[in-house]
């Protein structure tokens, strides 16, 4: 029944991956206490003034390579004013006529096909600081660390049809913002923010009719639900043509409520009197410059799959959980370039060290070195140590960084694969287990388990366990 | 001591010879402020113990030298918009009666290093805005020279205590003349070097194409070494030169000037010009040929445009910085507001004085969507215009000639009737503002009922040697002039 279709468009605010701020020399570390990474600079105190990041425009013309973007030699810094606490200056330093880049386009790889998504301009600007209402006390406060910091804006055009096809940009934009370094793309940690704009037409119409902002995403959950939302009320109303009530407003995304509410309608919207920013000088881009970066980018994420499929031979699902952070994909391509195999490397990573940094709530690195788990891989693999005391040890390592070499020797860990040793403690175990040894006799197959349990807890684990089932087989049908 | 009548080289000249020492004459500076200022009404804040103690530092350490440098021992007023941290730094504005900035702006660092003791803040009108000082929070400064007249302004607390003897230099901000006006209404050298060549960083500054930090003296020595030590590329403050080394302005001074070409714009002399003004510089064209100087008349069609665009500039900028003044991480903040939004509403309508208001909503009006494009937009261009005629005339002229100001100083209470009209005081001065070229007033005899003549120059873009070198051979001619009633 559907005769309209969705017209979405993006504003991605993305939290440049700096050390420092975009005009002063405070840290741009998130989770600083309150006030702390500030200066007079960022304060807005009377009399400072901006000096330009480099790194921020080295970043920003990164971007605008990788989206096929122009690059313009020459751009310009302008002031939005609007009175705000969270803006210590009364304005923004941001990029309205000039832009750093314009222009552009990246294809989505949907199932029929490629999708080009035309990007309008990416700028360079600051990002504000942070408000917290205190409604029982009845006050507000106002942290400036995340004033300064510097932010790209990236404007798609109008050329999303659906919120699968947002969320599958998104999903490729934060990718690519990680592997090449442009972003962290933390989205729970604001690094990446996303305003929505949506509005419906008559299929194959060129119409362009009014649109709904949703601004402050900060979730593919939110950009998702928001969407979704919208779309169902929009979709109602041209159902019922009642279009016409449709109001050109800007809303907010109301997580507890489930649904968008509006902020402010197109009427009110504030003029914010852009105008040059006297205190900067214009930005000019040497070629050099721009070459230097293009060489400079690093393997983009699709790309990176498709050689991660095709160079390690791994299952595609496990190619994916590694591919979701940049992190584990580098750290499983520096294990195997130990000479590890890869399908054991990749079992490990996904398996294992996933769940330990899960476990451990850590997200910005694996804590043990891959030449250490290479080095454990290897010793399981000449049956040094089984497979448990290998887990065991790895829990060990994310505390003491210790080789697993040296581990394994301080803690008494090598496998037991002393055949003589291993005929006593089997013997053992069967003599001091009569009603196992009937239950085997029966045909219980669960014996041999429990035969085996009491094995590695003699041995302390230690035992080698095909080794071991071998002796306990032929110990067992021994008995008559 | 009596040092109402010291330069740098006098001062100095002094320590060497132990004449005195530099307790003994900062201490004459402070007991005449403390004696005169009642009258006056130049400073805003002194530091009087700060300042003898660097005194001391000071005589200790040039005890044992056999000779003294940069600005060893010398007294210095800082217009109230430079950023000191030892000391408050109010704008003329009830909105930062109680700010004390954290930081030294760059050229207060420098003046320190250069062994400068900085005795104090002069009054201003409120943030820069202003041409008599009016418009100070604070109180209303007199001219020396008649203390019925205003010293100009916005930096004329800084004129009028050189002009009263109770410091020997001053920086200020110069917005649109501020501080060249405020020299000629005083009788002082004012030079406002090329945009770029002083750091901005620390300057409170109501705009930021159009304003920098400048010299007023008594002499053209004392503003030459002056500048040697302010300028210079300063990292912190993206507009200034990248300079690749700095010039030596003193030992240029005396360089030879005959030869030189002077234009002087018609229309200059117009019928809002002075008649005793017009009078004085006819004679300093006199003077010139006398001293071998090419002095010619020229058509600058966009003179009389240079106001109304310098006003539309300035008040946009304006309207923008001076948007971070909302009573929330300092300055003036209202005890009377319930939201956020009155808390900041009600702070800047207590504390920002009647012109702030009127520049900031004219500036916020005309940078709105609506009327950007009439009124910004339009000055923007027209700005672009003058500074290419100025570039061209500049082909032609090795300096152009112009009155500082087409007015003698006004009766105190005349700008509060009409600031407008107040303001065509600047109509020669933000030509250098706008174009950011290099300009100075210097002294060029009294009028009829004694007060203060200006004249003033502006070269291509640091050329300040030339511009100072000028200005030393024209006033050493003065002064020797008979007839002149020279300083």
């Amino acid at each position: 029944m559907k005769d309209y279709e969705t017209i979405i468009g993006l504003e991605v605010h993305i939290e440049l991956n700096t050390n420092t701020k975009l005009f002063c020399s405070c840290s741009t570390e998130f989770g600083a206490m309150a006030n702390t990474n500030v200066c007079p600079i960022c304060m807005g105190m009377p009399g400072t003034l901006p000096v330009l990041n480099e790194k921020a425009i080295e970043l920003a013309v990164k971007a605008g390579k990788i989206f096929n973007a122009n690059i313009n030699t020459t751009s310009r810094f302008d002031r939005k004013n609007y009175f705000y606490p969270d803006s210590p200056k009364g304005y923004q330093i941001t990029q309205m006529d000039m832009p750093i880049c314009s222009g552009g386009y990246y294809d989505i790889e949907m199932e029929d096909g490629k999708k080009r998504i035309n990007i309008d301009r990416i700028h360079i600007e600051e990002d504000a600081g942070k408000l917290i209402h205190l409604k029982e006390e009845n006050i507000s406060l106002v942290d400036y660390n995340r004033a300064g910091i510097p932010l790209i804006e990236i404007v798609t055009g109008s050329d999303f049809r659906s919120a699968d096809e947002v969320i599958l940009f998104l999903k490729d934009l934060r990718a690519i913002l990680q592997y090449t370094g442009i972003s962290d793309g933390k989205m729970e940690e604001g690094s990446l923010r996303c305003d929505v704009n949506i509005s419906m037409r008559a299929k194959n119409s060129m119409d362009l009719n009014k649109k709904v902002e949703i601004k402050n995403l900060n979730s593919f959950r939110e950009v998702y639900r928001a969407l979704i939302m919208e779309e169902e009320i929009q979709e109602k109303l041209y159902a019922e043509s009642r279009e016409d009530e449709i109001k050109e407003e800007t809303k907010r995304w109301d997580e507890t409520l489930g649904e968008n509410i509006p902020m402010r309608s197109k009427d009110d919207e504030q003029d914010y009197r852009y105008f040059i920013e006297g205190d900067l000088l214009d930005i000019h881009i040497e070629e050099d410059f721009i070459k230097n970066i293009s060489e400079d980018i690093a393997e983009l994420p699709n790309l990176r799959r498709k050689r991660i499929i095709k160079e390690y031979n791994i299952p595609i699902m496990q190619v994916d959980i590694l591919m979701e952070n940049k992190i584990y994909i580098d750290y499983f391509e520096e294990v195997v370039s130990y000479g590890m195999d890869s399908i054991e490397a990749a079992n490990w990573i996904t398996v294992d060290i996933l769940r330990i940094l899960k476990e451990r709530e850590i997200t910005d690195a694996i804590p043990i070195n891959p030449s250490y788990l290479a080095k454990l891989i290897n010793l399981i693999k000449n049956g040094d140590i089984n497979r448990n005391v290998g887990k065991k040890i790895l829990d060990m390592m994310v505390d003491i960084n210790k080789d697993p070499e040296t581990l394994v020797q301080e803690m008494g860990l090598i496998q037991i694969s002393d055949i003589d040793e291993l005929e006593k403690v089997v013997g053992k175990v069967i003599v001091d287990n009569p009603e196992a040894v009937d239950d085997y006799k029966k045909g219980k197959s669960k014996a041999l388990g429990y035969f085996m349990g009491q094995i590695m807890k003699a041995t302390k684990g230690k035992a080698n366990p095909p080794k071991v089932k071998k002796i306990l087989e032929r110990k067992l049908d021994e008995i008559k | 001591m009596d040092v109402k009548n010291l330069n740098i080289k006098d001062i100095q000249n002094g320590y060497m010879k132990k004449d005195f020492t530099v307790k003994e004459v900062i201490n004459g500076y402070l007991d005449s402020i403390e004696k005169e200022d009642e009258v006056i009404g130049s400073f805003i804040n002194i530091d009087r113990k700060s300042a003898i103690k660097k005194a001391m530092t000071v005589d200790e350490e040039i005890k044992n030298k056999e000779d003294i440098n940069g600005l060893m021992g010398i007294p210095i007023a800082l217009n109230d918009d430079v950023c000191t941290k030892d000391m408050p730094t109010t704008c003329g504005s009830k909105m930062l009666e109680d700010f004390t900035s954290p930081y030294d702006a760059t050229v207060v660092k420098k003046l320190k290093s250069a062994g400068a003791i900085i005795i104090g803040k002069t009054n201003m009108d409120e943030f820069g805005l202003g041409s008599t000082t009016e418009n100070s929070f604070y109180k209303t400064t007199k001219n020396p020279w008649n203390i019925k007249k205003v010293p100009g302004g916005s930096a004329g607390g800084a004129a009028a205590a050189i002009a009263a003897g109770f410091v020997p230099l001053a920086l200020a901000s110069d917005n649109d003349g501020s501080l060249r006006q405020a020299a000629s209404f005083c009788g002082l050298v004012g030079l406002k070097p090329t945009y770029g060549l002083v750091s901005r960083y620390g300057l409170i500054s109501p705009t930021s194409s159009l304003s920098q930090i400048g010299i007023m003296s008594k002499n053209v020595e004392d503003c030459a070494l002056v500048l040697e030590i302010i300028q210079g590329s300063d990292s912190m403050d993206s507009t200034s030169y990248k300079a690749k080394k700095n010039k030596d302005y003193t030992s240029k001074l005396k360089n030879e000037i005959r030869g030189l070409k002077v234009g002087i714009p018609i229309e200059s002399f117009n019928e809002n010009l002075d008649p005793e003004i017009k009078n004085k510089i006819d004679k300093i064209i006199d003077i010139l040929s006398d001293m071998d100087i090419i002095v010619e008349k020229f058509s600058m069609g966009n003179l009389e445009n240079g106001l109304l665009t310098h006003y539309m500039i300035m008040s946009a900028e304006v309207s923008s910085n001076l948007s971070r003044y909302d009573g929330i991480r300092y300055g003036y903040q209202t005890k009377n507001f319930n939201t956020m939004d009155e808390l900041m509403r009600n702070s800047r309508s207590e504390a920002f004085g009647e012109e702030i208001k009127r520049r900031i909503t004219l500036g916020g009006l005309i940078l709105t969507s609506k009327y950007y494009d009439k009124y910004y937009y339009n000055a923007k261009k027209l700005a672009e215009e003058i500074k290419r005629e100025c570039i061209n005339t500049l082909k032609f002229y090795d300096l152009i000639l112009m009155p500082s100001s087409p007015v003698l100083p006004y009766d105190i209470g005349m700008e509060i009737k009409k600031p407008l009209d107040i303001y065509r005081s600047k109509l020669y001065t933000v030509i250098a503002n706008i174009t950011g070229l290099p300009s100075m007033s210097l002294p060029c005899g009294f009028s009829s009922n004694g007060l203060p003549i200006g004249l003033e120059l502006m070269t291509d873009y640091f050329n300040e040697d030339k511009l100072l070198n000028m200005a030393y051979h024209l006033r050493k001619k003065l002064v020797n002039t008979p007839g002149l009633e020279e300083l």
